[in-house]
């Protein structure tokens, strides 16, 4: 079975560790928040300028002056910190964020990543991406394996314009959890019961397959 | 009257001086810190072709999307079209111009401009149709683009409290874009929720001291929510 939206969110929150900061980007990055393990901290960023984002207020907390990246209503937790976009940006380009999750609507073999704009259709803008993507060693890219037509989205080469360039080594798809490496996929882990021959034919970039992949622990 | 009293009592003294064809940079994130009334009021001087720096532009029938349905807007600099029909629909007509500018990308150009220096090299957008056809560079071996400073003929910028000398607090994360916006206009206007007496904000925690400030005007807010998530209450 695919990964639903939460599990994804499950998978990636493995990979928090105590300490961390944290910058989850709009949509199943932000669902990451509602699995952090237990006895771990991590401090979320929020790239319109807020260290410390808490869960959704309750209807009695509401703010319109606190929002996240995404424009939703949030809280700010004990230790939080507000700052400017320019502040912002220093941390994410400088560096100092420890893990980012985004989504993508394309991937490719060199660690391409497509994901603001579908030429004459679609724009929505590249935000935050860009500078996300360029700042951070630590990234996960969270999208589906194929788009519902079933059209691969790891690809040999993005075919929309790109957001960065050689700059993505780990993928989440609902179906696998890839590694890329000298310009390959690695298949690391597939999602229960979703069989290697599935990720293949749903890859269209070169994936490199090991005797032993293991389902992933959720 | 003192020199530094910036305090102006109608929008258009607020606006005065704005003309067709000038750039305008907004602070403000989504609805968030936005300049609600200086906005309106660009709308109802009519000023056409203006050039407008600012990381959204708000929704179709508030904040700077005001300006997008009555076609005053030239070109937007901005790093995301997101929700707003309009926008999307101008770019792709092609009523509007667009420069998609990353968001650090745009905070920094907007800083640098108000600090003085006319440009910087960032690794944001190598590789991309952002840095097509700018100078690249490499630093201890890796390539980094050259981006340019901006600077608005006008600032627009939206504070929590303000003072008669220009000092500004934002509050919480409606402070975003404001800080740097504020530095980097010839002309730089103040919309504050409350203006204070001189001495009332404590000098350590103001976020942008008067000097980058011309005009400070009090306005009533709407401060409208896109999107209005909860918790259940336990």
């Amino acid at each position: 079975m695919a990964l639903s939206r939460e599990q994804l969110a499950m998978r990636v929150a493995k990979e928090l560790k105590d300490g961390y900061y944290v910058n989850l980007g709009i949509g199943i990055p932000t669902l990451v928040s509602n699995y952090v393990p237990e006895g771990i901290e991590v401090m979320l960023q929020s790239e319109n300028g807020l260290l410390g984002m808490g869960p959704f207020p309750v209807e009695r907390e509401i703010d319109a002056d606190l929002i996240n990246a995404g424009k939703q209503t949030v809280t700010a937790i004990k230790g939080a910190s507000f700052f400017s976009s320019a502040d912002s940006f220093a941390m994410i380009r400088g560096g100092h964020v420890d893990l980012t999750v985004l989504g993508a609507f394309e991937v490719d073999v060199h660690g391409n990543i497509a994901s603001y704009m579908i030429p004459g259709k679609l724009i929505k803008g590249m935000g935050g991406a860009m500078d996300l993507v360029a700042g951070a060693d630590n990234i996960i890219v969270t999208m589906t394996h194929a788009s519902k037509h079933g059209e691969p989205k790891l690809l040999p080469q993005c075919t929309l314009p790109l957001t960065g360039a050689a700059c993505i080594k780990r993928v989440l798809t609902d179906l696998a959890f890839i590694e890329i490496k000298d310009g390959k996929f690695h298949l690391l882990e597939r999602a229960p019961g979703v069989s290697v021959e599935e990720i293949q034919k749903l890859t269209a970039g070169e994936l490199v397959v090991p005797d032993n992949v293991p389902e992933m622990d959720l | 009257m003192s020199g530094f009293n910036k305090v102006v009592s109608s929008y258009a003294d607020a606006m005065d001086g704005l003309q067709d064809g000038m750039t305008v940079l907004a602070g403000g994130f989504g609805l968030c810190g936005i300049q609600e009334n200086l906005i309106n009021e660009i709308k109802r001087l009519g000023v056409k072709n203006l050039t407008v720096v600012s990381n959204n532009c708000g929704v179709t029938d508030f904040g700077l999307g005001i300006l997008l349905e009555s076609k005053q807007i030239k070109k937007m600099i901005s790093s995301y079209v997101g929700e707003n029909q309009t926008f999307m629909d101008q770019l792709l007509a092609d009523e509007l111009e667009v420069e998609l500018t990353p968001q650090g990308t745009l905070a920094e150009k907007m800083r640098a401009g108000g600090a003085g220096i006319p440009g910087f090299y960032t690794a944001t957008g190598v590789g991309t149709e952002v840095g097509n056809g700018k100078e690249v560079k490499e630093f201890n071996g890796r390539d980094y683009i050259l981006e340019e400073a901006i600077t608005g003929d006008f600032a627009i910028v939206k504070a929590w409290k303000g003072d008669h000398f220009g000092n500004l607090v934002y509050r919480q994360t409606a402070q975003n874009f404001n800080p740097m916006a504020a530095t980097a206009g010839k002309i730089t206007v103040a919309e504050v929720e409350e203006l204070v007496e001189p001495g009332e904000l404590d000098p350590n925690f103001i976020h942008t001291p008067g000097i980058y400030v011309n005009r400070v005007i009090q306005g009533e807010f709407e401060k409208r929510i896109e999107f209005r998530t909860v918790t259940e209450e336990a």
